[in-house]
């Protein structure tokens, strides 16, 4: 299709798309401030958005803060991610009949519509897709909910305390996979949306809405709030070779000190967007006769994760937090072809011993940096 | 959007009903069951793959196939070491009795690729079951390989699988088979000690011979190590490897062992892939 020109829309115009999408019968699924924080949740009403409310967040600390505006989406990533609708927490995937023969579950025909997808968010979805939808074998219920979803997004300009996806290059901008994409404007007391169209569906939905053609002026500055956004970012990445570096600390005693913070406690993986493992749960009636199977959540720091008969793979907190971060820094690329990681933050935020990803690579790299150069300092032969 | 538009693969999570018809006693705790599909027959499978077998209501974990590879009857052979709660209903399943059965998934030991060179087969315990279909496969066929060498070990003369098969190979002059017993035993008269053992003193041409391992993690260690120092270039060890597995098709990510997904690039990987992943400590 051709790319229309952008549009912009006003707060109002915003709430229409939303309304749009409704009656177009998705279940319209956005932020919202619950329980001190802003989650995803289906909204029943534009009005549920978190108009107004920013996040301060930091190493093991999160907090809303009220704005002077009425922005929004100017809050950084919450407790939870779009995970938890594309490959939920806990399904069933069949159901035995007394003929012991097996029923798949149909799924839901839901069509979701996300609201307020940001860049790393929006990466962490292609992940997900190569990961559970891209191999030979692909996760059926994902890529039926998957396919239906309609993704507003947005590109970041109110990045938080611990992002840091513009060194992983996932973000503030978003570039694909968007039905329509949003850059929040506030300036000179007027609240707008620049409003570019990723597809025809978008465009469709968009077509509902009052709205004027956006000005070269409007783009522009759109994009340079998006190019600041950039530079404040609370946090980065050591711009060195993750892959290769993660691969060569196996044996670094770092993991030994981490394992002294690391509470195993798995909300870095609960938080995190792109951690995909399960783990499968097979129940019984009272009778025995009416079987499931069930897929929940699992996190690689559960010690039962690796388990096989006589003992676990990885008993100690040391050889699980190397095996959380060198699979979603290293071994990702060699198992799905790129990182797993989105530079989203949650796993700062939301470690209860502040352990930040981003500072443990610093002295993983650090650490490499002077064993070469103790390498090189040795006499030859 | 293109990953997502592929066709739908169907429900790989969904196990096919099978049916218990045979059930062979090997050990103590280890039976090979024979397993007829009771309407619809998965696909053929390729020797050193497995299948998710499922005990009703307890629950689902991966089994080597350990069955004739040539045969087209859509009989499915696995053997079952009962260690746990899921293996152990497995291997009281009596004839008769409803399984669920997914698969055939994960590498193969690509007998193809073999031919025209020594086989050298290494078994340790229960590891002699993924290694059958190549014992199988390739004295189907054996004008296409050179030496076949078979080597296995068990704890004691009674923990050898496929005890009368074993003497039937041992009988066979194109077939060079040495059993040894860890411990030695009233009425043993075989060999004594580790697979190891017989390993090192074997006669080796190291760039004819294609080397398939399969036993406990240290014991697929130190054979290696031992064909190495015979020459065998560690693209020609070829092993299988164990992780847990919950889904089989490289989505749960339980069975991750460095770079790998063991369920989909494994559970056979040569030793140029394996060796560093195997000394390092909880990797």
């Amino acid at each position: 299709m051709n790319t229309p020109a952008a549009v912009v829309i006003d707060r109002p115009g915003l709430d229409g798309l939303i309304r749009g999408l409704m009656a177009d019968g998705y279940q319209v699924i956005g932020p919202t401030v619950r329980d001190s924080a802003i989650v995803l949740a289906e909204l029943d009403s534009p009005d549920q958005l978190p108009a107004g409310w920013g996040v301060d967040a930091s190493p093991g600390h999160y907090r809303l803060r009220p704005r002077e505006d009425g922005a929004v989406f100017a809050h950084s990533a919450g407790p939870q991610s779009w995970k938890q609708f594309l490959h939920p927490a806990r399904q069933r995937l069949w159901s035995s009949r007394p003929d012991r023969t097996y029923t798949a579950e149909s799924g839901d025909a839901l069509r979701y519509a996300f609201i307020g997808v940001r860049g790393c968010d929006l990466a962490a979805i292609g992940i997900l897709d190569t990961v559970l939808a891209g191999g030979a074998h692909s996760d059926s219920a994902y890529a039926r909910r998957r396919r239906a979803t309609f993704v507003l997004a947005v590109n970041c300009t109110e990045p938080g305390g611990v992002c840091f996806c513009a060194s992983t290059h996932t973000g503030p901008a978003v570039t694909a996979g968007y039905d329509l994409a949003l850059t929040e404007r506030l300036d000179a007391g007027e609240h707008g949306f620049l409003v570019e169209v990723g597809t025809e569906e978008g465009a469709r939905i968009l077509a509902q809405v009052p709205q004027r053609r956006a000005t070269a002026g409007d783009v522009e500055e759109a994009q340079a709030e998006v190019a600041r956004a950039a530079g404040r970012m609370g946090r980065q990445m050591p711009e060195v070779d993750l892959r290769d570096l993660l691969h060569q600390s196996r044996e670094s005693p770092l993991w030994e000190d981490v394992a002294s913070r690391c509470l195993s406690c798995a909300n870095c993986t609960m938080v995190c967007p792109t951690c995909f493992c399960t783990t499968t749960e097979d129940v019984t009636d009272l009778t025995g006769e009416h079987a499931e199977r069930w897929q929940r959540w699992a996190s690689c720091f559960e010690i039962d994760f690796s388990y096989l008969h006589g003992g676990s793979v990885r008993p100690s907190v040391a050889s699980r937090y190397r095996q959380w971060i060198s699979h979603k820094l290293s071994t990702w690329h060699d198992q799905f072809g790129s990182s797993g990681c989105v530079g989203c933050g949650r796993c700062i935020a939301w470690c209860p011993a502040g352990i930040d990803i981003t500072a443990e690579v610093a002295r993983l790299a650090e650490d490499a940096g002077r064993g070469q150069q103790d390498v090189s300092a040795q006499p030859a032969g | 959007m293109s990953l997502l538009s592929q066709r739908d693969n169907g429900e790989p999570m969904l196990p096919t009903p099978y049916r218990v018809v045979a059930r062979q006693v090997e050990t103590h705790d280890s039976v090979t069951l024979g397993l007829a599909p009771v309407a619809e027959q998965l696909p053929h499978f390729q020797p050193g793959q497995f299948t998710m077998l499922y005990a009703h209501g307890i629950g689902e974990i991966p089994v080597s196939i350990s069955g004739e590879p040539s045969t087209r009857d859509g009989l499915l052979t696995q053997t079952i070491h009962a260690v746990g709660a899921v293996s152990r209903a497995l291997h009281d399943a009596r004839v008769g009795a409803a399984v669920g059965v997914r698969g055939p998934f994960g590498t193969s030991w690509d007998l193809e690729s073999a031919e025209g060179h020594d086989l050298l087969i290494a078994a340790g315990g229960i590891g002699l079951a993924p290694l059958r279909p190549v014992v199988l496969g390739a004295l189907a066929h054996r004008q296409r390989y050179g030496r076949i060498m078979v080597v296995a070990g068990a704890r004691g003369p009674q923990e050898f699988l496929f005890r009368t098969e074993l003497s039937a190979w041992a009988a066979r002059d194109d077939l060079n088979v040495t059993l040894t017993a860890d411990q030695p035993a009233r009425g043993w008269t075989g060999r004594v000690g580790f697979v190891t053992e017989p390993l090192t003193g074997l006669q080796l041409d190291p760039w004819r011979t294609i080397a398939f391992l399969c036993g406990p993690e240290p014991m697929m260690r130190i054979c290696a190590n031992v064909l190495l120092r015979h020459g065998l270039p560690p693209e020609q060890i070829r092993l299988s490897l164990e992780r847990n597995m919950q889904c089989g098709i490289g989505l749960c990510g339980h069975c991750q062992l460095g770079p790998l997904l063991i369920c989909r690039d494994g559970p056979i990987v040569d030793y140029a892939t394996a060796a560093d992943l195997l000394t390092v400590r909880e990797l």
